[in-house]
């Protein structure tokens, strides 16, 4: 699972829930998996994301290392902050572990990279 | 054996070379700003055929499937997207106004599934707009290619998606062709706007936009918008009906005056 989907993903389609964010993370097993750099793309979609919880979120994984905890004036001109913010919102994989909701306590798994939100019967709202 | 196994390549190529396609058509009908990378949602991404053209377009996708082995061939392939095991009938479940836009190929018709005795395709169809409604981000659309399998499911589908918030209808590509005959949804949130022209057709009032145009004439639950001239026409008729005077309707009937009345 990469940090930018962990950035977006929410428990709020569990009954009773109302934000179901941020997730927490526990993770058993890490990788990190090339992906091509867009700086243009990253630029963008630093606006979208809730930066202090991806900064959490990395350092819950041991990712936070030069990675500032708030965005900086002309982040955007910052090519060496935007590589940093580029590996770990896309590289950095949590393969194994599991996410927890913030509200209700619901675990997910996360298996082979990816997490399994899939809820039974009763948890639909 | 060998001619058995290239017909069977040869029909998986095509099938990939479809979807593709397919994918490539949906971000048409999209209109994402030109030259900009946006952040999308892949409604049933399953192997990620459709992320790949997503990525080749230099776009970043989070996918989302009901089948963790298809999942899994995407993890295989080396897809650049995040992937997520989710039941879209159970809702999306991403932030609020985080997606730039939204695709499906091939996936929504397993909504009118009901796999379980549990399920109410309607109530999972309320659900899946709803929730995806408020996961795009202001004037977002999602395009969704499908295969309906009736007139009553493609009616079904248009009505949820109204009652969640969205505009739009439904464009036939080639609707001459049984063979290569599409359907593609296309959702706004921001207004209504009208429907790109399909392809292979040169009658500019066809199929394609019969859904936009009765949903910009009619509110949600089927009445005409009130003030508009449809609106203004009935209510005349139940004047009479109830035998008061009314004016005769003519060409200036519901005409739009100008700025100074």
């Amino acid at each position: 699972m990469k940090l930018i989907t962990h950035n977006m993903l929410t428990s709020k389609c569990l009954k009773g829930v109302v934000t179901g964010y941020p997730l927490a993370i526990n993770a058993t097993d890490i990788k990190v998996k090339e992906v091509d750099f867009n700086p243009e793309f990253i630029s963008r979609v630093i606006p979208k994301l809730d930066w202090e919880v991806l900064w959490v979120a990395a350092d819950s994984i041991g990712h936070s290392d030069g990675l500032p905890r708030s965005l900086e004036n002309k982040y955007d001109e910052n090519e060496e902050f935007l590589k940093k913010a580029h590996k770990v919102l896309l590289e950095v994989e949590v393969e194994e572990g599991h996410l927890t909701c913030p509200e209700s306590g619901r675990q997910f798994p996360i298996s082979k990279g990816i997490p399994n939100m899939l809820l039974n019967e009763a948890e639909v709202q | 054996m060998m001619k058995r196994l290239e017909s069977i390549h040869k029909s998986t190529s095509r099938i990939i070379e479809i979807q593709g396609q397919m994918t490539e058509r949906c971000l048409e009908l999209l209109l994402l700003p030109e030259d900009s990378s946006c952040l999308l949602l892949d409604i049933g991404c399953g192997s990620g055929l459709s992320g790949t053209v997503l990525e080749e377009n230099g776009h970043m996708w989070i996918g989302m499937d009901i089948s963790s082995s298809m999942l899994d061939v995407a993890v295989e392939r080396d897809t650049e997207g995040g992937l997520v095991l989710a039941d879209m009938g159970e809702g999306v479940p991403f932030r609020a106004g985080c997606f730039d836009g939204a695709v499906s190929v091939s996936a929504i018709q397993w909504l009118f599934n009901a796999d379980k005795k549990t399920h109410n395709p309607v109530k999972r169809l309320n659900k899946f707009f709803t929730t995806l409604y408020s996961s795009l981000s202001r004037s977002a659309r999602a395009v969704f290619q499908f295969y309906p399998e009736n007139e009553k499911q493609l009616e079904l589908l248009t009505t949820q998606a109204m009652k969640a918030g969205f505009y739009g209808g439904v464009v036939i590509d080639y609707p001459n062709s049984a063979k290569a005959k599409k359907f593609f949804l296309v959702l706004m949130t921001g207004g209504v706007g009208p429907l790109p022209q399909a392809l292979g057709t040169e009658e500019p009032d066809s199929l394609q936009v019969k859904y936009a145009k009765r949903e910009a004439t009619k509110g949600i639950r089927g009445k005409p918008i009130k003030n508009s001239k449809d609106w203004i026409l009935e209510k005349k008729e139940r004047r009479r009906k109830q035998g008061k005077i009314t004016k005769p309707d003519t060409k200036y009937t519901g005409r739009k005056r100008s700025g100074r009345f």
